[in-house]
């Protein structure tokens, strides 16, 4: 078929597949829906709003924004699950944020920790127990750098000032003792939770540490949750490039990383989605700049090498040039090796915050093509940014649904699936290829030039088990 | 066995006008259980004599959750076999008293509370119906007769008002009706007039006028009811004929709630509000 074809054929998998919904439903569903077309006519896509009931959804919720995505990953702190159990118990050790460290005595990241309500504590009020099981946790784990308290939605229901414990217990112990309001039922998706994790680190940390002297190579990774170790593998090419990364916010990070995020020549913005809102304060409020990059892939890790070097002096531009020069033939043999297995493949996305437009560049890498993508709580600059990274005929979905994710996947029959848990088994039950691109199916890390290698292998292990060939995908029945 | 629901403005006297009646009503002979739904805990003093009682939630706060009570540890026989339980919950500006009163309401029905030689249940709920919590006992299956106590105040009629709204949109849904407006006096001009044009508004009667009296604080100091305190006083007659006129009284309906616009017509026509 020719793009223009392919282009027609996809609108018209559009229209099929919202054709089984009422009228309403379906003409909400129609605006978070396009097909990139030639001159990107229609391929405005409607992001973040609420979900149309009834529709499933793979959307989390505030708290999950804000405990399991930007809070989780910081290690020396205590987190407190503040509600009933559930909420921390099914948050409890399912992101792969790697963190370094001594568990228990700094590093707390395997562990749960949970005001564990119950009826009475609704009825009057959990401050007091809160103020508790905050005087236990430090006292169990007295290397604790602060203690973080992530609202579930029955505290906010019924009041509670967990601000006011939260002061308190600070003075008190010494200690940050950081209140985040991130009920679940505020806002449509984990979004609102990552800005509000943000606020309350711009409120109670950012710039109340010990200040230290900026090198004039400093740098911080900011939205880097150190998946299967992606931080690190960052980290590294930075750090050979001869730039000094001080922070990370907040894949294995520290309090104190917290504290002086500010205190660098440049902060570099990985998950622009979840992170975005802290760094426009600390060029507000610092002056310190920030740039996005992608270390997916090393088409798209050259890309941003230089242009992060292009900030810095001749030295780095050296160092950098160096880097490029040690890693491209070592990458040149991974594509070499993995490439014929992969060439013309085709892979459909729905992920989170920025893989659906970061790592189309890692599939071109190894010779495939995105034939469609998504995000579950994306923004429209978030759209905006993925665009120009697709190709024509790309089928785009925002917040899609499980039915339409199915539908979309049995009619554009993709070589390989990546997205969710959720997702994971019912495509493999199709006898599809499947990656999970949220946790790296127990894998990683993909960033950098450590990752890109276990990304082919990966995808090639995946597309090209022979598992597939004693299943039939229904459509090949 | 009738379930009765009294709401009313703050301080109206809910849980005196409440008392009094239902120890008439026990008088007349019948079994009558009051569940107070206010944390304050203070719908049961007259007929215990004492504010002592164990609530349910205070309770559970202290053996752990409410699977850990018995009955008999929060149902408890006041004068004249009134049977008594306090719904407790926390101190004012912290918590949920709404999801104290839903739990210590469901504790009492699952247990058994109301038995078969029940003849009424009386729930004296705090002030405004707030949210789901305080509407708990109009809803289904639980009381289906409500009387609002109310007086010629401004805010104590803009309160009835408000209640309505809460009953008209259980009535809509459900079995629950008005049974009538009592009106407390405090001795405003044209009073009774007042609250009987307003009950008319509100497509219900005023089922009694219960004059002010002394007599009442009188016995309130002593932690008694009219009746027990001062039996042959002419307040513990009009008590007797409160209760005797909720016995027979037939006229439940769904209350038709007026605008802003109306109350404060209604008001001014009986020159509360000035123009």
């Amino acid at each position: 078929m020719s793009i223009k074809e392919t282009t027609e054929f996809r609108k018209q998998v559009v229209e099929d597949v919202l054709e089984v919904y009422p009228e309403k439903a379906r003409k909400n569903r129609r605006q978070h829906i396009a097909v990139k077309d030639e001159g990107c006519a229609s391929c405005a896509v409607k992001s973040n709003s609420k979900t149309v009931p009834g529709l499933m959804t793979a959307r989390g919720c505030a708290y999950a924004g804000a405990k399991g995505v930007v809070w989780g990953p910081v290690k020396d702190v205590v987190h407190i699950s503040h509600g009933p159990v559930g909420c921390g118990y099914y948050s409890w050790g399912n992101r792969r944020n790697l963190a370094e460290g001594e568990i228990g005595v700094d590093n707390f990241v395997p562990f749960l920790f949970t005001s564990d309500f119950q009826e009475s504590d609704i009825i009057y009020g959990g401050d007091k127990k809160l103020e508790t099981i905050i005087q236990e946790a430090v006292d169990l784990f007295p290397n604790a750098n602060g203690v973080s308290i992530l609202s579930e939605c029955p505290v906010g229901l019924i009041g509670d000032d967990i601000e006011s414990v939260s002061r308190r217990m600070s003075e008190k112990l010494k200690l940050p003792v950081i209140p985040v309001r991130c009920e679940g039922f505020r806002g449509i998706s984990q979004s609102l939770g990552h800005h509000i994790a943000n606020d309350a680190i711009r409120d109670h940390l950012l710039g109340k540490g010990p200040a230290r002297e900026v090198g004039k190579y400093d740098v911080g990774i900011i939205g880097d949750y150190n998946i299967g170790g992606d931080a690190w593998a960052s980290k590294k090419i930075l750090e050979e490039m001869g730039l000094n990364v001080v922070n990370i916010w907040t894949g294995d990070s520290t309090l104190e990383m917290l504290q002086n995020g500010h205190l660098v020549k440049l902060n570099l913005i990985h998950c622009y989605r979840s992170m975005n809102y802290i760094a426009r304060h600390m060029e507000d409020t610092y002056g310190t700049p920030w740039m996005e990059f992608n270390f997916f892939g090393p088409t798209k890790i050259r890309e941003s090498i230089l242009k992060i070097a292009a900030q810095f002096d001749d030295y780095i531009m050296e160092k950098a040039q160096q880097v490029l020069a040690k890693y491209e033939p070592q990458m040149q043999k991974v594509i070499e090796t993995y490439r014929p297995n992969l060439d013309g493949k085709s892979v459909m996305l729905y992920v989170g915050g920025l893989r659906p437009r970061h790592i189309v560049g890692a599939y071109e890498d190894l010779g495939m093509e995105v034939t469609g993508t998504g995000y579950e709580f994306a923004h429209s600059e978030d759209y905006e940014k993925t665009l120009p990274a697709l190709k024509e005929g790309t089928l785009i979905y925002d917040d899609v649904t499980a039915f339409e994710l199915e539908e979309f996947v049995m009619k554009l029959k993709p070589d390989l699936v990546g997205s969710g848990i959720k997702e994971k088994y019912v495509f493999e039950k199709m006898g599809l290829p499947f990656r999970q691109m949220h946790s790296w199916d127990y894998s990683g890390p993909y960033h950098g030039y450590e990752g890109f290698p276990i990304f082919a292998r990966d995808m090639d292990m995946a597309i090209n088990s022979p598992t597939w060939k004693s299943i039939k995908a229904p459509w090949a029945k | 066995m009738r379930q009765i629901a009294i709401y009313g403005k703050g301080g109206i006297g809910k849980s005196t006008t409440t008392q009094n009646t239902v120890v008439a009503l026990a008088e007349m002979g019948r079994k009558v259980t009051i569940v107070g739904c206010d944390p304050k805990a203070d719908s049961t003093r007259l007929i215990l004599h004492s504010k002592a009682q164990t609530t349910v939630m205070d309770l559970a706060r202290e053996r752990g959750t409410v699977e850990d009570l018995e009955l008999e540890d929060v149902l408890v026989e006041g004068y004249l076999g009134v049977r008594c339980a306090e719904s407790g919950g926390p101190e004012p500006g912290v918590g949920c008293a709404g999801r104290g009163v839903i739990t210590a309401i469901n504790f009492l029905e699952e247990n058994g509370a109301y038995t078969a030689d029940t003849d009424y249940v009386f729930y004296d709920v705090l002030g405004d119906v707030v949210c789901g919590g305080f509407a708990m006992p109009i809803r289904e299956n639980k009381a289906k007769e409500i009387y609002i106590v109310t007086s010629g105040e401004m805010m104590a009629m803009y309160a009835a008002n408000n209640i309505s709204r809460g009953i008209l949109k259980y009535a809509q849904t459900g079995t629950v009706r008005l049974g009538g407006l009592i009106c407390n006096s405090r001795q405003t001009d044209r009073e009774s007039e007042l609250i009987e044009a307003l009950a008319k508004s509100l497509n219900t009667q005023m089922i009694h006028f219960m004059p002010r009296d002394n007599e009442v604080q009188r016995a309130e100091v002593r932690k008694q009811t009219v009746i027990e305190y001062n039996s042959t006083h002419k307040q513990a007659d009009e008590y007797r004929a409160l209760a005797s006129k909720i016995e027979n009284n037939t006229k439940m309906t769904i209350p038709t709630p007026l605008s802003m616009d109306e109350l404060e017509a209604l008001m001014m026509e009986f020159g509360i509000m000035e123009m």
